[in-house]
């Protein structure tokens, strides 16, 4: 069914249909909606839940920790500061193995205070065992969340489903919400792997000396590398019941491009634009949106990069004293592969500023008037 | 409501990893004697987060949850609700922390999710210091205590938070002291939180630390037992955050208490007059809240 939905709502329907027993959150805006009608849902009796309202991110982050070791399925919701405060968790869902999904409303982080887009606070978890998607508008917000919860349940290991502030959460678009018996054929209930329980009693997360630490690590990223596999799993029956698919990015007009634009987020939206608008005046130009960041898909990226003749990476966040950190990570993977074109990193939109056609068209003439990049980053826009 | 028959052996396995003569050891014996398998545990940062055991062993009989240092009010809700959704009503969520994990840095949610009336049993054990990390200051070190933050002519000259008022003052159903010491009322306490189903239950234990006190291992009992005897800790419970019963507490001087421990030798005749005449002071307030829950009675 087609509704106009907001994206916080499209977030919101996802987590109903895939039937979450325990969830928690504390408020932050722009995070706030989503877990508004989450505890609506509960209150009307149309979610059969628990709604926890703790006292903190960090509690929020805690409790869900907390009813996933019980064996249920849990979401929580956040967003810059509420992130950060939440980062010594985000560590031990992981590590914990637990398949907990979060929505994280990419907001800036202060001082001075800012509740608009940027995507320093996600990226700055990155670090943290959390598989990150990041989605483009309110269909694809939906579609994600539901396969978040397959996705971590088939690898245990924690999602972050990433949203732009205001541009995506408070944006309102015509969404297709499924019926609940197709989100049902997609998504069986929670079998978890581990949990509490007296058959087989244990002591979870419990110290972890020298001798086994590094082991347990080392399962963690067995468990990552067990992710392009269980997505595109994911992807296919996700697929076969609704008829759309994502992919861990998406190459516009890239097969014959001379030099490639990276977006991410609703940037990508506009990113098509201005690619249609370039190649109607001739321009070899495409766009590769990036939509898993953690695990970076290394291969798909060399493959579809590695053929061009420059690359432009647009990054909304920064990380002070290096460079954007999409495009390190994108310098990173093209380094070992067999062709590395100039990665020209590009910083604009931080803190809610707009990422506009005219923007991208700057960064694309930028790029195609100079031979290599005169610095790690050009910050875009300023005043 | 009855209570749950004793559980047919001690629930936990010999071979825990704490210092000879741990309170805190001695309290988990005692506490889980009374409240049986049906129990969970919440763990946070704390010596029982080591006296646990290892990867791949565990000292416990009943499934562990293990947290992060701030959250054990937090993850037992979330275990708690994890529970209420598998239909499980029989399982005693039971949090066990320190007094760091509990008037510290897990303050917070801890006052959360009491204020939510969660329905678990949380119990401090407190030794009155971080001992795990090596004997540091928290605010449950009493006034006039050497710790390694305060050393020598520094040593602490705060009064110690007074924990079970704080919980009261949250309403909660049952908020009560309990001493190794006294293992009797300790395990009534224990049986009687697990029977109060639906709402949060508070216990705080008192565990002497021979290690972090410095007195001898086998004084361990005698001086939880000195403490209340002295008045330093008294046993009572508070239910409904205003109706305070009284089980036992002493007239013995605080000095008795005092002069058979490392922590507090170098304090003065002086000292020890301030600490009896705080102790005369709490004494009073504990009588006058007895009196007047009595007097609503």
């Amino acid at each position: 069914m087609k509704a106009v939905l907001e994206g916080s709502h499209a977030v919101s329907e996802a987590v109903r249909m895939a039937r979450v027993a325990v969830m928690s959150a504390y408020p932050i805006t722009p995070q706030t909606h989503i877990v508004e009608a989450l505890s609506e849902y509960c209150a009307d009796g149309t979610m059969d839940a628990r709604f926890i309202c703790v006292e903190s991110e960090h509690s929020a982050m805690a409790a869900v920790i907390g009813a996933a070791s019980g064996g249920v399925r849990t979401f929580t919701a956040t967003s810059s500061h509420g992130l950060a405060l939440m980062h010594e968790l985000l560590h031990w869902a992981s590590a914990a193995r637990l398949p907990i999904v979060m929505a994280e409303v990419n907001r800036a982080l202060g001082p001075g205070w800012n509740i608009w887009m940027d995507q320093t606070d996600s990226l700055a978890q990155r670090d943290t065992g959390w598989i990150q998607l990041y989605c483009e508008d309110g269909q694809e917000a939906l579609d994600t969340t539901l396969q978040a919860f397959r996705l971590a349940e088939a690898v245990n290991l924690p999602v972050m489903v990433v949203l732009d502030a205001f541009f995506l959460s408070h944006t309102y678009e015509p969404v297709d919400v499924p019926d609940q018996a197709a989100v049902d054929r997609f998504l069986p209930p929670l079998d978890p792997r581990i949990k509490l329980d007296y058959g087989d009693i244990c002591a979870m997360s419990q110290m972890a000396p020298p001798g086994v630490y590094m082991e347990m690590r080392r399962d963690i990223q067995k468990g990552f590398e067990r992710v392009p596999g269980a997505f595109a799993e994911t992807e296919a029956a996700f697929a076969d019941v609704f008829g759309r698919g994502y992919g861990v990015m998406e190459a516009v007009a890239c097969d014959d491009a001379e030099t490639i634009l990276v977006l991410t987020g609703t940037a990508a939206g506009t990113g098509r634009q201005v690619i249609d608008a370039l190649r109607a005046e001739g321009e070899k130009v495409g766009m590769l949106k990036l939509k898993m960041f953690r695990p970076f898909p290394v291969r798909e990226i060399r493959s579809v990069l590695g053929g061009a003749q420059k690359v432009a990476v647009v990054d909304r966040n920064f990380s002070f004293g290096a460079s954007g950190i999409f495009a390190q990570e994108i310098r990173a993977a093209l380094y070992n592969g067999k062709s590395h074109p100039p990665v020209f990193g590009y910083i604009a939109g931080l803190g809610g500023r707009d990422v506009t056609v005219d923007t991208l068209e700057t960064i694309y003439r930028m790029t195609r008037e100079r031979e290599t990049p005169e610095a790690e980053s050009v910050w875009v826009g300023l005043n | 409501m009855t209570e749950p028959a004793p559980a047919p052996q001690d629930l936990m396995h010999p071979g825990h990893v704490g210092c000879p003569g741990c309170g805190a050891a001695v309290a988990m014996k005692f506490a889980m004697r009374a409240l049986g398998e049906k129990t969970m545990l919440v763990i946070p940062a704390c010596c029982w987060a080591i006296i646990a055991g290892p990867h791949p062993q565990t000292a416990l009989k009943v499934p562990v949850l293990h947290t992060a240092f701030a959250t054990a009010g937090a993850a037992a809700s979330g275990l708690r609700a994890a529970l209420d959704r598998r239909g499980d009503n029989e399982t005693v969520v039971t949090v066990w922390a320190g007094d760091g994990g509990t008037f510290d840095i897990g303050f917070q949610s801890l006052s959360g999710a009491v204020e939510r009336n969660e329905d678990f049993l949380y119990v401090c054990y407190d030794n009155e210091a971080y001992m795990n990390t090596g004997v540091q200051r928290s605010s449950a070190t009493p006034f006039g205590t050497r710790t390694t933050t305060t050393p020598g002519k520094g040593w602490k000259a705060q009064r110690k938070k007074n924990i079970v008022e704080a919980l009261a003052a949250h309403r909660i159903p049952y908020a009560a002291t309990a001493s190794i010491a006294y293992p009797d009322d300790m395990m009534r306490k224990f049986r009687k939180a697990r029977s109060m189903k639906g709402g949060s239950r508070f216990i705080h234990v008192y565990a002497t630390c021979p290690t972090g006190w410095r007195v001898p291992s086998e004084m361990t009992v005698a001086v939880a037992r000195l403490a209340v005897q002295a008045n330093i800790f008294p046993l009572y419970e508070v239910e409904d955050g205003v109706r305070y019963t009284l089980n036992a507490s002493g007239d013995r001087p605080a000095a008795d208490y005092l002069q058979v421990q490392g922590r507090f030798k170098h304090l003065t005749p002086s000292d020890i007059e301030a600490i009896q005449a705080m102790v005369d002071e709490d004494r009073a307030l504990l009588r006058r809240k007895i009196e007047m829950s009595r007097g609503e009675g």
